[in-house]
């Protein structure tokens, strides 16, 4: 039953359902989006009291100006080799998102999410960890694993699910692990991975360890519970941690307004828990890079736990299995305000004097064919179809350490089964 | 050998594995400077320290998110949820991490933990403190499920929990902490100390998973049950003097088949208790298990007597709890010709 506002002369009260600026077919205008001047950001002390730092949560760590020139405190003096390595980095993980995309649109596999846009919010951060930080990430940081070396026909493996896929055929495309290079086991479920990269920072800081970790989730899903419990528990216990947030601006469907970006930053979220927040123009991979060092260097030296916001633009579909011309302004990418983390980073190479149109274009092909080459090497082990490329008996194994009974029991019953299912495989064997 | 109850035995299992093993470590509510609500790991933070036992924020999914990503680092994590009410909030953790770690990161990483959580009712507990939600878990594929009955049983069954690889859930019948419990609730409790099952090592010993326990020899009915309703149906069927054989489970999952399926195919009738609601209970399982294992050995229809399918009331406790009145009437239906 409705109140009674006769008395009071109050209206009615409203719901608000947010509802992005732009829709398919709109003209968009950006002009509105704050972004402040590259290198007028303070650089703090990595010790700083989160409480004196507050005013980075709402500003926008930038590094490369309008002319490409690296300005201001937090340039982080890299060397030409190093950009070098990031900017091939990034063009060879664009390469393989454009191929392996296009190969779930031939059919050889279930499902590929794309990264395109957003390479540095993995490859910068990546680069500025050591090689033995442990990394929790979310599903578009494949970034992480060209960064530590893991080989492209392994990823395709994992991709075609084939009989090479180290992951026996048990995850969806693009899950990947590696315990070996650091990379935490992908979770299709949002966000879990931050409690339990807290957990794993915390065990570290018990165990008088000097390794860090680090993870990433979007910022739709810092909505979920497991984020705010993962904040919690990071100021609690002055974690060794990393939280980047990739504020990509759409998840899925929804835009950022769904998870409160219509009302504050997402980096604003680490003051409520008395965390070091930093915002980063996520498109800007030397800020990207430096505000990762940054954070760190924090966590390495008992400082405790950074958030950090990469305001970026998811510049593609969230995976194959949507379409966003169907909920968004195609405009969008092209207007973004921050450019592309790729165009941004060569141009400043360029401008150094160590790069140049000619080696870009010459790199891009490269990238390409080594895709290729990989790809092919890959497709040799198979590709997503037929369901018998891992050993039947896969599909009961890892449940638990040891069989018990009851999976014994079904397991006979599958190989029963798939005498009748395929007669063929088994005439072959 | 000293006398213990089953809060004294499980703190002794704890203390145990933390000397034996600097990888296990206690987190929960309340667990560290002041030793549990229900005192289980009293004294644990001041003889380990406090980076080994240690109070976490209320927030059950941070507390089994975090214990997962220790694990994943190389710790034996040991959670107390404080009431297994109150686990709700890290089911996913549970459900779609600890469970699925191995399997989906081909045994890369594993979660080697044990999650503690007192469960059962007969507390006065109502309706928050009271639950038996132990076959949500057993229905989740990579948990295993554990429930002692003893003071001697839930040492050993909890260092073995401890040093599996793979998730346990263990949970603890808060009501037989102190006694054990015959189901009627106007008698006075008796402590463990006078039962020979309150006789514990102080130190080291293993009871193994997935291992039942035959608690009293008979012929006349198998009855399944486990945690406070073991000691429940042994009053029972003593007072109606029936020849049962009563079989302790000890472990849900994984279940040990052939002690119960070389029982009831003894007996040829068989009774499954438990205090849990009684949908998709867990003894629906037991109940399909014994007809498809057991089936042309069965004299009587198989009997289930549960909770009711309502939350646990406060007040109206007693009439709630599957105590000897509604044993009694389902073995009449079972064995009521041999004692006829």
């Amino acid at each position: 039953m409705a109140g009674d506002n006769s008395k009071t002369n109050l209206p009615p009260l409203s719901l608000h359902v947010p509802e992005p600026k732009y829709r398919p077919g709109d003209t968009v205008d950006y002009s509105d989006v704050d972004i402040p001047k590259a290198g007028d950001q303070p650089r703090p002390d990595v010790s700083s009291d989160p409480a004196t730092m507050r005013e980075m949560v709402y500003d926008m760590v930038r590094v490369l100006d309008e002319d490409y020139k690296a300005v201001g405190p937090w340039d982080p003096k890299l060397s030409d080799d190093t950009l070098l390595k990031m900017l091939k980095t990034m063009a060879q993980v664009r390469a393989f998102d454009d191929r392996l995309h296009r190969m779930q649109r031939q059919g050889k596999t279930s499902f590929y999410m794309k990264s395109t846009g957003e390479e540095a919010t993995s490859v910068a951060a990546a680069m500025a960890l050591h090689s033995d930080d442990m990394c929790f990430p979310s599903y578009r940081q494949q970034g992480i694993l060209f960064v530590r070396g893991y080989p492209m026909v392994d990823m395709i493996n994992q991709i075609f699910s084939n009989r090479e896929d180290k992951l026996k055929g048990r995850q969806l495309p693009i899950m990947y692990c590696s315990r070996r290079l650091g990379f935490f086991s992908i979770s299709g479920n949002l966000a879990t991975q931050y409690p339990q990269a807290v957990g794993w920072a915390m065990a570290s800081a018990a165990k008088g360890d000097t390794r860090i970790a680090a993870t990433w989730c979007g910022e739709g899903s810092t909505a979920e519970g497991d984020f705010h419990s993962a904040m919690t528990f990071a100021t609690v216990y002055n974690a060794p941690i990393i939280m980047n947030v990739v504020n990509n601006q759409w998840a899925i469907s929804s835009f950022s307004g769904f998870a409160g970006g219509e009302r504050t930053t997402f980096a604003a979220r680490a003051a409520g828990y008395g965390i070091a927040g930093l915002r980063v123009d996520g498109n800007d991979p030397l800020a990207v890079y430096a505000a990762t060092q940054w954070a760190a260097e924090r966590a390495r030296t008992n400082n405790g736990p950074t958030l950090i916001e990469h305001f970026t633009y998811r510049a593609e579909a969230h995976s194959t299995s949507d379409d966003p011309s169907a909920y968004r302004s195609a405009q969008e990418r092209e207007e973004w305000p921050l450019g592309d983390p790729i165009t941004r980073l060569k141009r400043h190479l360029i401008h150094r004097g160590v790069w140049s149109k000619e080696q870009h274009e010459a790199l891009d092909k490269e990238c390409i064919e080594a895709v290729k080459v990989a790809t092919k090497e890959a497709e040799k082990n198979g590709i997503l179809g037929h369901g018998l490329h891992q050993p039947f008996e896969t599909m009961f194994q890892d449940v638990f350490e040891e069989m018990p009974w009851h999976l014994k029991e079904q397991s006979e019953q599958a190989n029963k089964e798939r005498e009748i299912k395929w007669p063929d495989a088994e005439a072959s064997k | 050998m000293t006398t213990m109850n089953m809060i004294e035995a499980i703190n002794s299992g704890l203390d145990n594995m933390m000397a034996r093993d600097d990888d296990v470590v206690i987190m929960g509510e309340d667990v560290g400077y002041f030793g549990g609500v229900f005192r289980a790991t009293a004294g644990l933070q001041e003889k380990h320290g406090k980076t080994r036992c240690f109070d976490t924020p209320i927030s059950e999914c941070g507390i089994i998110g975090v214990a997962v990503g220790m694990a994943a680092y190389g710790m034996r994590p040991v959670p107390e949820i404080q009431f297994a009410d109150y686990i709700y909030p890290g089911l996913d953790q549970l459900v779609s991490e600890a469970a699925r770690l191995r399997y989906r990161s081909a045994a890369e990483f594993t979660s080697a933990i044990t999650v503690r959580s007192p469960f059962g009712g007969g507390i006065f507990g109502g309706q928050t403190h009271s639950q038996s939600p132990e076959s949500m878990f057993t229905h989740v594929c990579g948990l295993k499920t554990v429930i002692p009955s003893t003071p001697y049983d839930a040492k050993g069954l909890l260092i073995s929990a401890i040093e599996d690889n793979d998730p346990v859930m263990f949970f603890e019948p808060k009501r037989i902490y102190n006694g054990p419990f015959t189901g009627y609730y106007d008698k006075p409790v008796e402590p463990w100390s006078k039962f020979e099952a309150s006789e514990v090592p102080e130190d080291y010993y293993k009871i193994p998973i997935g291992k039942a326990n035959i608690v009293r020899e008979g012929d006349a009915v198998t009855v399944l049950a486990y945690g406070t309703m073991v000691h429940v149906a042994n009053a029972v069927v003593e007072e109606h003097g029936i020849d049962a054989e009563v079989i302790d489970l000890r472990t849900l999952v994984p279940l040990d088949i052939e002690t119960i399926e070389a029982s009831v195919k003894k007996t040829g009738r068989c009774l499954i208790i438990h205090e849990a609601t009684r949908t998709s209970g867990f003894g629906a399982e037991l109940s399909a298990l014994v007809q498809e294992r057991c089936f042309y050995h069965l004299e009587a229809p198989i009997e289930r007597v549960t909770g009711f399918d309502t939350p646990y009331p406060h007040s109206l406790e007693w009439a709630y709890f599957p105590g000897p009145v509604r044993i009694g009437e389902a073995l009449d239906k079972i064995v009521g010709e041999l004692t006829s």
